[in-house]
């Protein structure tokens, strides 16, 4: 093996390793955030911060009853929750972590990332129909209806990137942005963008797939064990998805002022989003189904299509000018 | 590698089998480590406690199939944008123009969708 694979089979690794260890992670973060704006204290027993709560909880998943429903449609059922991690963990194939850093380079990497976040919807609605419990198939009946709805609307809000570089690969996209973000000329794309991604990733105010007011857990009512587990890491490595992706995107991705290197910048700007993400839970309550999807249909599709319009007019009047 | 397209999908098929390998020990070994025991209440659909009647194969609203159809319908439109969003520049204001009469075709459909009621999940 020459240097260049082993350097790829280490990126390739460490990204694994690296958003596998990040994950749980984030559940504490999460947990701790939302304790801090709730005014209470949050896990904080085990280990510095309360820290180790993350390793309890996993070994605690791990030590459920595996639980496979005998009502249940078996093969789709445990197909569920892999679909989730395998399709979320390999959309990150595509993202430029820093300069060298990223797994692929791919000339189609856009779009790679579109089909992954699609694929997604398979998961929940698998999940929720092979439960064959009433919660879990209203649940996943919202959830692809709401998945599928607002994919179109994640992949017209990128088109105008697209027309301002020219470019599906993510490193071409990143380099264009070197001496202005596209939050600036893009803002509305941003916006929409971000709408989107939360409603991909099902994640509150979104969360109505799950609903745990209303539907006890939507589509993964009936998952115990590490198999709810995956469901559980997958949606944490799904923000972080999102939040690198609005990253790369619309900030820039790695670049910043020369202080701190790359990839610090790539990881505070991630961070960021995530810690948006998780204000979001704090505050704000959850919208009804129809009110999600009327405002998906009615306002975010004929404003990312008048983005695009006004984005290409003004592409093409300032290269004729 | 001979074709260079080829290689540059190597890394993808590692992730697939890194991700996959995750997912298969995990599943392996909670199914090994959890417990087993069972009784009847157990065995049912978990239904907030009440007694569960029937299973879930049971008809469900029509407009959830009219979303599928929407989506089916504009997502293909978005994939058509695509090839013109890169080319963009080349293409230059005989495309946008093209682009503006087939986004414009796009909303007449879209706004017959509104009046025919679609979306309007209260019916």
């Amino acid at each position: 093996m020459d240097d260049a694979t082993i350097s790829h089979l280490l990126i390739t690794f460490g990204v694994l390793a690296g958003l596998l260890l990040v994950a749980p992670g984030l559940i504490w973060l999460e947990r701790r955030l939302l304790a801090l704006w709730q005014d209470r204290y949050g896990p904080n027993r085990a280990g510095p911060f309360g820290l180790l709560v993350v390793l309890a909880d996993t070994l605690k998943l791990f030590f459920k009853e595996d639980w496979i429903p005998p009502f249940a449609d078996k093969k789709v059922f445990v197909l569920a929750p892999a679909i989730v991690v395998i399709t979320v963990l390999l959309s990150f194939v595509v993202i430029p972590f820093a300069p060298g850093i990223i797994v692929a380079d791919m000339n189609i990497g856009l779009l790679f990332f579109l089909a992954m976040s699609s694929m997604g919807a398979y998961s929940i609605i698998l999940g929720g129909w092979s439960s064959n419990n009433k919660y879990a198939l209203l649940g996943s009946m919202r959830g692809a209806a709401q998945l599928i709805s607002y994919e179109v609307f994640m992949g017209l809000s990128l088109m105008g990137v697209v027309l301002m570089t020219g470019s599906f690969s993510l490193i071409d996209i990143v380099e264009a942005q070197r001496y202005q973000w596209f939050i600036v000329p893009q803002f509305l794309g941003f916006v929409i963008f971000l709408i989107a991604g939360i409603a991909e990733t099902h994640r509150l105010p979104f969360d109505i797939p799950e609903a745990e007011s209303e539907l006890i857990a939507g589509f993964h009512s009936e998952y115990s064990g590490m198999k709810f587990g995956l469901f559980f890491v997958g949606e944490y490595i799904g923000i972080m998805l999102i939040s690198s992706m609005v990253t790369v995107l619309f900030l820039g991705g790695w670049y910043g002022p020369s202080f701190l290197p790359p990839l610090a910048w790539f990881i505070i700007k991630m961070f960021g989003f995530i810690f948006f993400f998780i204000l979001l839970r704090a505050s704000l309550p959850r919208p009804r189904y129809d009110q999600l999807m009327e405002f998906g249909w009615k306002i975010l599709l004929p404003l990312s299509l008048l983005n695009l319009v006004v984005t290409g007019g003004i592409i093409l009047w300032m290269n004729t000018h | 590698m001979e074709n260079p397209n080829l290689a540059e999908y190597l890394p993808i098929a590692l992730m697939f089998i890194f991700a996959l390998g995750f997912v298969v020990t995990t599943m392996i070994a909670t199914h090994v480590l959890g417990p087993k025991r069972k009784s009847k209440i157990k065995l049912d659909t978990f239904e907030c406690g009440i007694e569960s009647k029937g299973n879930a194969r049971i008809p469900f609203n029509i407009k959830y199939f009219l979303v599928a159809i929407l989506f089916v319908l504009f997502d293909v439109e978005v994939i058509f944008m695509y090839p013109w969003a890169v080319n963009f520049k080349s293409l230059h204001w005989e495309g946008f123009i093209q682009m503006t009469v087939f986004i414009s075709l796009l909303l007449v459909g879209f706004f017959y969708i509104l009046k025919k009621g679609a979306l309007k999940w209260e019916e």
